[in-house]
């Protein structure tokens, strides 16, 4: 994995990643992976993406090589040693901001300096120095509650800079910002990064915007799910800056997506049809409103039946921990096909987008009982009870066998979900309990 | 020390400001005053027969000074309290498991107990001298006040927000400043808010506790309680409406010095960052930011800190977090062992100490007492929940009337209610009443506030779009109180009925007997039971009692408030 573009195998290395691998333990006792066997080298000067899906295990290894938390396996080195805890010259910005709220812009960014235990006049000086070069000026003895979400994370930059890290971590710091104030950010920190004004010397970029890693990395490591591993890595050699508009671009982007959705091998999608055999299947949460949405778009001209993701993705506004699921989804429920970065329907996709409610809730309905196991699985238990009712605990329990707690709830709500637009069978959400009648 | 560029140092440079004067001039009245109240406290005991307190209103204000000192004696013990075993809570989960369940049999047991079992121990702490009894009567306080600070806090030590740890770790923040800079702010808005809620608990008790009778013990400690037991042996009405009046004006001090401020400052730790009401604020706290005196000592006192931070740390790097996490996980486990063992012990010595000398009778009758004061309690929350419920929605969609009637509600659950029970009493006797059935209401005056006040707040919080899709609908009459009204106002109702029964199983023991002059009144109930065993200094049937209450009150929770509680949150909570 050390084909990186600007930096030879003798320059030194800042961090190091052997097969670190992360495991929870699960309510069962057994043991969940959640990272596995993930290797990973940044040298001084790069920008390194992990893109990948909510899910794929990046923001843990993050958290790894932050030392929040400690490997199952494996090992982070940082400048040679081992990470044991968290190490100075590691800084991070969080998505959330996490700024204290009680603590003014000064205060919050000169937090860092003072468990340092750096002379007062020198965290003064570091301080306004680092708010000054985020462009946070005048904005020193402002709380954070009185910020816009922008300046909020300029603060995060400002907090992680002034401690003069040599790797910054960034935890998807613009996604929750809006798209304008999301650029204007990506591009300030792209100058500053370009000519060199900030004390850092590599970083560590999550994200799951493809288009943002394309912008910002050198390197992009793409991310499969269940468990999170690398599945592949590209180099991005455009010339900085780079133009969203340059062919060179749209098609790295194209070409991401093509490895993010392929069909064969160690795919990135979170669904796979070979492995739903069982009721064991991941069921993402999509809304049924999603899912006729990208069907009728597709089916609809210009596309008609035959779509590229990265269009239809801007087309309808989503980000890919939107449309992939709607996707796959789709593909699960053989309405619709992924390959090479396109998406086409088949005859039922086509037919469900021109049918009238009724007409889509049958068909829906059919293609749910028969291509997801666990609908089936409920709906034969539900017919064989006498009550023709199950809690749901009993159905949790089993999926428990085999994914977390938390996956397993979303599971149960993915699949209640769908199969009140089938109605297929039922939902108390107050007891719990799967049946077969209608509410009253 | 003048880097940090804050709120406090924000304060014009040059010649002493009215801020400063304000300042001076409050701070030099806080230092007279501990000095004049805390006079008494190493007087010899016998000095309480020798000076006996009078009747004279001119009296009062010394009186009331001894009792708010007390107050604040024991709202710092529960800080620190809260402090320490909250945090030993949160951070252990071992211990928590423990400590949790331990504070929730704390929080059910009446509070009057504790006084009576430990009286004497705490007498014996100070032979002779007045300040044994001023220790029972200032853990009486606390135990009216902790158990909910602490609580509060283990819950906002629990929900501090992942990122926030991260960020603070990630900096590498001590522990001891993680809990200073990250956690104390985060859990302070709540803190605040339940040591007000506890207040009321407070003033409440040190009335009771400053007039005592534990069998042979009997004390007298000087203040506004042992005046009202005083005026109420000499069936002096004139007497007692002085000290309400006096009350009133302390409770009103208290507010505005203390509370007021704490709440205004609390505000700025408040996490959701999006601006919403407006910001409470506070005469004092202005006075005390705007001064550069006070500023100046704030630094001070910051810095000092600091240096008892760096002084507590161990040194980075002294040794690996690995073993130093061992090390923590077994200090852990061996005070879990300890407290495990503790609790153990001390269920064995009840057990022992109670069987031999209680037989099933003695239990079947305490039980039966116990449900005869269940009804009563649940009888009036009804009662109760009918007038104020309806009162609380009418005044909730008006904020002009809101603005008014809440702080008065929230006022009149602070003021000790058993300052009041001489009128009733008294006019009891005098219509000669049933007292079984004219003694209830007085458990519950004081705590229906936190009915009408919880449901004002609900109310008010009810967004407009929805008062308009009702009348857009032309949603009216019963429909709308059934369809909307009600359920809109269903959590906050829940928690103020959830608050008004703990007060009002807790005011069972004072208020089922009462007297005026030479009139003994005593409803059936397990709280005259607890009362009377109290006066003949009975301890099995102190304890007996406690128990039994204690069972009903945990029982209650586990079976009722908290499964309604919960049903409330999840079906009718809008967000």
């Amino acid at each position: 994995m050390n084909a990186t573009p600007k930096t030879s195998a003798d320059t030194p290395v800042l961090l190091d990643v052997v097969h670190a691998s992360k495991s929870f333990t699960k309510g069962d006792g057994g043991d969940l992976l959640v990272l596995d066997d993930v290797n990973l080298t940044v040298r001084p000067g790069e920008v390194v993406g992990l893109l990948g899906r909510s899910g794929s295990g990046k923001s843990t290894l993050l958290r790894l090589i932050a030392g929040l938390s400690k490997p199952s396996g494996g090992r982070v080195n940082y400048l040679g040693k081992p990470v044991t805890g968290p190490a100075e010259g590691i800084s991070m910005v969080f998505q959330s901001f996490a700024l204290f709220p009680w603590l003014t812009v000064y205060e919050n960014v000169a937090l860092g300096l003072e468990a340092m235990h750096i002379a007062r006049d020198e965290i003064r000086r570091r301080s306004l120095a680092a708010i000054d070069l985020i462009g946070l000026d005048g904005f020193e003895s402002a709380y954070p509650r009185e910020l816009s979400g922008g300046m909020r994370q300029r603060v995060g930059f400002a907090r992680a800079l002034v401690v003069h890290p040599n790797i910054l971590l960034m935890d998807e710091p613009f996604s929750a910002l809006d798209v304008l104030t999301a650029e204007t950010l990506r591009t300030d920190f792209l100058d500053l990064w370009s000519d060199g004004r900030m004390p850092i010397q590599g970083v560590i970029l999550v994200t799951h915007n493809i288009e943002e890693a394309v912008q910002m990395c050198d390197r992009i490591l793409v991310f499969a799910t269940n468990p999170g591993r690398i599945v592949s890595e590209i180099a991005v050699t455009i010339p900085r800056p780079r133009d969203r508009n340059d062919p060179a671009f749209a098609g790295l982007v194209e070409q991401i997506y093509v490895e993010m959705t392929a069909k064969k091998g160690r795919t990135a999608s979170r669904i796979s049809p070979a492995s739903g055999s069982g009721i064991d299947t991941i069921l993402p949460r999509v809304s049924s409103n999603i899912l006729a949405g990208l069907l009728e778009t597709v089916a609809a001209p210009p596309f008609s039946g035959r779509a590229d993701l990265p269009e239809i993705a801007s087309e309808l506004t989503l980000e890919i921990d939107e449309l992939f699921p709607a996707a796959e989804t789709l593909q699960m429920l053989r309405f619709a096909d992924l390959e090479g970065g396109d998406i086409h329907l088949l005859p039922e996709g086509i037919a469900f987008a021109g049918a009238e409610v009724d007409e889509r809730k049958k068909l829906f309905a059919r293609h749910l009982l028969a291509y997801v196991p666990l609908a089936a699985h409920v709906r034969r238990v539900l017919d064989e009870r006498r009550t023709h009712a199950a809690p749901s605990s009993r159905f949790l329990d089993e999926l428990e066998d085999h994914m977390s707690p938390e996956v397993a709830e979303e599971t149960i709500r993915a699949l209640v979900s769908w199969a009140r637009y089938a109605e297929i069978f039922a939902y108390d959400d107050e007891t719990g309990q799967f049946s077969l009648e209608n509410p009253t | 020390m003048t880097s940090t560029r804050t709120a406090w140092s924000t304060a014009s440079r040059g010649a002493p400001s009215r801020f400063d004067l304000i300042a001076f001039v409050l701070v030099v009245g806080l230092f007279a005053f501990f000095a004049a109240a805390s006079k008494g406290v190493l007087a010899p005991i016998s000095s309480l027969d020798v000076t006996p307190i009078s009747l004279d209103p001119a009296q009062l204000p010394y009186l009331v000074a001894r009792s708010t000192l007390r107050m604040l004696a024991g709202l710092l013990l529960s800080l620190l309290f809260t402090f320490t075993y909250a945090t030993w809570a949160a951070k252990s989960p071992r211990a928590g498991r423990i400590l949790i369940p331990v504070l929730d049999v704390l929080q059910s047991i009446p509070i009057l107990t504790f006084l009576s079992v430990t009286l004497v121990f705490f007498m014996s702490l100070a032979p002779g001298r007045v300040l044994g009894a001023e220790f029972a009567a200032v853990f009486i306080i606390f135990t009216s006040q902790a158990w909910n600070m602490a609580f509060s806090f283990y819950q906002s030590l629990r929900t501090v927000p992942t990122e926030l740890t991260e960020a603070a770790r990630s900096f590498r923040l001590s522990g001891w400043s993680r809990f200073w800079r990250l956690e104390v702010p985060f859990g302070m808005p709540p803190l605040v808010w339940n040591m007000m809620m506890s207040m009321s608990g407070g003033w409440f008790f040190v009335v009771a506790s400053e007039a005592i009778t534990v069998g042979p013990t009997t004390v007298t400690l000087p203040g506004i309680g042992a005046y009202i037991d005083l005026a109420i042996r000499q069936k002096d009405l004139h007497a007692v409406s002085y000290a309400i009046l006096a009350m009133l004006a302390v409770i009103l001090v208290y507010d505005q010095l203390l509370f007021r401020p704490l709440v205004a400052w609390s505000d700025r730790f408040r996490f959701d960052s999006e601006p919403g009401a407006p910001a409470p604020s506070s005469w004092v706290l202005d006075a005390l930011a705007g001064s550069r005196l006070i500023a100046r000592s704030l630094r001070r006192l910051r810095g000092f800190g600091r240096m008892l931070g760096a002084a507590i740390r161990v040194a980075p790097g002294s040794s690996s977090p690995d073993v130093a996490a061992t090390n923590a996980e077994n200090l852990d486990r061996i005070a879990t062992g300890v407290l495990a063992t503790l609790i153990g012990l001390a269920v064995w010595q009840a057990a022992w100490f109670l069987a031999p000398d209680l037989g099933w009778q003695d239990l079947l009758s305490t039980f039966g007492l116990g449900a005869i004061t269940a009804i009563r309690v649940f009888a009036l929350i009804a009662l109760a929940s009918l007038v104020w419920v309806p009162v609380g929605i009418y005044v909730g969609l008006r904020p002009k009337v809101a603005r008014v009637v809440q702080p008065v509600a929230q006022f009149l659950a602070a003021f000790p209610n058993n300052l009041l029970f001489p009128f009733a009493v008294a006019a009891i006797v005098n219509f000669k009443l049933n007292a079984n059935i004219w003694l209830s209401p007085l458990m519950i005056l004081g705590t229906q506030w936190y009915i009408l006040f919880n449901v004002v707040a609900g109310a008010s919080a009810m967004p407009t779009e929805m008062r308009h899709v009702s009348n857009n609908f032309h949603v009216k009459g019963w429909l709308w109180w059934r369809k909307i009204a009600l359920p809109a106002v269903m959590p906050f109702y829940v928690t103020g009925a959830i608050t008004a029964s703990g007060g009002s199983w807790n005011a069972a023991i004072v208020a089922e007997v009462a007297s005026w002059g030479d009139q003994h009144l005593s409803a059936t109930g397990l709280g005259s039971y607890i009362a009377h065993a109290t006066t003949d200094g009975d301890f099995h049937r102190i304890v007996l009692g406690t128990v039994t209450m204690s069972l009903y009150v945990l029982l209650i929770n586990r079976l009722l408030w908290r499964p309604l509680y919960y049903y409330a949150e999840r079906k009718f909570r809008l967000s």
